[in-house]
């Protein structure tokens, strides 16, 4: 076995990781320069949309592809933060930041409070729960039209001025907004599973016992990395209520949990960017193939079967096989 | 201090329903010794193993170490204590490098890790000492690699380098050598001498000669009970352990 030097391991290893981070520094740059051409080029609404949905794909992909826990029931906090978000900007007057900050820390509670009893399962009875606890969520919607409007959802949510200051009324003004908040929680996507936290909880999602036979308390790890995912899906349900003046029995529904875990196994599980790839996927393939109706499920199914059957890795876990680096 | 007992287990008892896999079993091991733990096939071997590592919680009896009660402690906790173990199926997180999985465990000494905010340069400065233990186990040029790419040896070389990251007081051994080739064999028992030096080690281990040449003192179990106990001459003429061994109908590789 050919043995190598202390010092040139370790020189080997410190270049081996600045290579791989400076190329996800490109490629956050790549992605902040298409942010500002985006408006341009495409209707902003729709760019927002898949912002919404590429910010919510990211928060799953970090449960599942780096805290290693499959939930079911994502939509609760997306759509509950949503909910939230839309009463608040709109029956109690609050900016839109204010809004969305209550939207966001309303999932984080949920998150928290369902986070604890599901982590007590492992494998298919943690997604098992989480569903059912989703939806406790749904049926508690529909049955509390006083808050949520029922079957109407909250419409005509006002999108308010920006610190009071900022209307945000016109798309383009509006766009700015929810590119800064994507960026923003892509970055801290980046910074959670880059630090000595993510660090563990990959440890946990590779071998949870050894984890645990090293001293690590993985119940705590779980939970924490299951509040912050459920926080991030708050944050993407909250903006997206701003974006469409919406908030509806479509976002706190299973299919919408379904959805996004389609968005992660197409982008890429377990990968950085994938998420976002796969947003942009399963939305334009919505928006485009809309005039076929019902049939944009049947496609998306396909779809699903053929990314699981052909390429398990999801589009950009393909690339990164090419390019031998992880993206 | 040589007749110390770091680890003690008294009336220690697991009933699965309608069957007790260890019955009773008073096990004591002395401070820095190696103690091997063996048996025939379903002896209660691996139970017992698990039950010292809080994976099973006994239907009876008592586990003390460095005079604490450990009988209701969960597993993190006694890690936590020092009492380390390493796992049949070689156990390596396989995604992460070979460094990473060693930096792991040296995490351990920041204490918990819940900080999200704080980028991971802050575990640089113990890249260095995880070299080294990567370097001990003879896996320096595999740095790099996820250990999912390791051979099987390699993997159970990572392992105990990851275990001796954590600088424990005891290491609890399960099966170090199963699967392995002649060569690897050698390297680890190497190791696992080398690593006994301040520390104790308690192991269950299949593979008699490995038991024979590393061992200072054995217990033979036998369903689910303690057969004979004592130095590896005196037990390997023990007239019940050679029955036990021959009447379970199983040979082993001396």
């Amino acid at each position: 076995m050919a043995e190598v030097l202390p010092a040139d391991g370790s020189v080997a290893h410190a270049a081996a990781e600045r290579s791989t981070a400076s190329l996800h520094r490109n490629v956050m740059i790549g992605i902040a320069i298409a942010l500002v051409i985006a408006p341009f080029v495409a209707y902003p609404v729709f760019v927002m949309k898949v912002l919404c949905f590429a910010l919510f794909a990211l928060a799953f992909n970090l449960l599942l592809g780096y805290g290693g826990l499959l939930s079911f029931g994502h939509a609760a906090y997306f759509g509950m933060a949503s909910y939230v978000c839309a009463y608040a900007a709109k029956h109690w007057g609050f900016n839109p930041e204010f809004a969305i900050l209550a939207g966001t820390c309303v999932a984080a509670l949920l998150g928290l409070v369902f986070g604890s009893l599901a982590i007590r399962r492992q494998g298919i009875y943690f997604a098992m729960i989480t569903l059912a606890l989703a939806q406790m969520v749904f049926f508690f919607s529909l049955q509390t039209p006083r808050f949520t409007g029922g079957e109407d959802g909250i419409q005509a949510v006002p999108r308010g001025k920006l610190f009071g200051m900022i209307n945000l009324a016109d798309d383009r003004t509006l766009y700015w907004v929810v590119a800064l908040i994507f960026m923003g929680g892509l970055l801290a996507f980046y910074r959670i599973i880059h630090s000595p936290f993510g660090q563990v909880c990959k440890a946990i999602r590779d071998n949870e016992p050894r984890a645990i036979s090293l001293g690590y308390r993985a119940n705590q790890y779980k939970l924490a990395v299951f509040v912050l995912s459920a926080t991030l899906a708050g944050l993407a349900g909250s903006t997206k209520a701003i974006v469409f003046q919406l908030a509806s029995l479509t976002d706190v529904h299973w299919s919408m949990s379904g959805e996004v875990v389609l968005m992660t196994l197409v982008g890429g599980l377990g990968t950085i960017f994938g998420p976002i790839v796969g947003a942009i996927v399963i939305v334009s393939m919505q928006n485009f193939l809309a005039t076929l109706g019902a049939w944009v499920t049947v496609i998306q199914g396909v779809i699903f079967v053929l990314c699981v059957l052909l390429f398990r890795e999801g589009i950009l876990g393909v690339i990164a096989k090419w390019i031998k680096k992880p993206l | 201090m040589s007749e110390d007992i770091i680890l003690s287990t008294s009336g220690l008892t697991k009933e699965f329903a309608g069957f007790t896999a260890v019955n009773g079993v008073d096990l004591s091991v002395k401070r820095g010794t190696i103690h091997a733990l063996i048996g025939p096939n379903g002896a209660g071997k691996t139970t017992c193993f698990n039950l010292l590592t809080k994976f099973l919680a006994p239907t009876r009896g008592s586990i003390v170490y460095n005079g604490r009660d450990i009988t209701r402690q969960k597993p993190a906790e006694i890690a936590r204590l020092g009492l380390v173990r390493s796992f049949q199926i070689s156990a390596v997180f396989p995604q992460l490098s070979v460094m990473n999985n060693v930096r792991i465990a040296l995490q351990r000494k920041r204490g918990d890790s819940f900080d999200f905010w704080r980028s991971e340069d802050v575990l640089r400065s113990l890249d260095k000492e995880a070299l080294a233990l990567v370097e001990a186990v003879g896996l320096s040029s595999f740095a790099d690699l996820p250990a999912v790419e390791l051979s099987y040896g390699r993997k159970r070389a990572l392992e105990i380098a990851t275990t001796l990251a954590l600088d424990p007081e005891m290491l609890l051994l399960d099966e170090p050598m199963a699967g392995m080739g002649r060569e690897d064999i050698e390297r680890i028992a190497t190791l696992i001498r080398k690593v006994s030096k301040n520390r104790t080690i308690l192991m269950v281990e299949h593979n008699l000669s490995v038991v024979a040449s590393l061992s200072d003192r054995i217990t033979v179990l036998a369903r689910g009970q303690v057969l004979a106990e004592g130095d590896y001459v005196t037990v390997s003429k023990d007239p019940r352990v050679v029955e036990a061994y021959i009447g379970s109908g199983v040979g082993h590789g001396h």
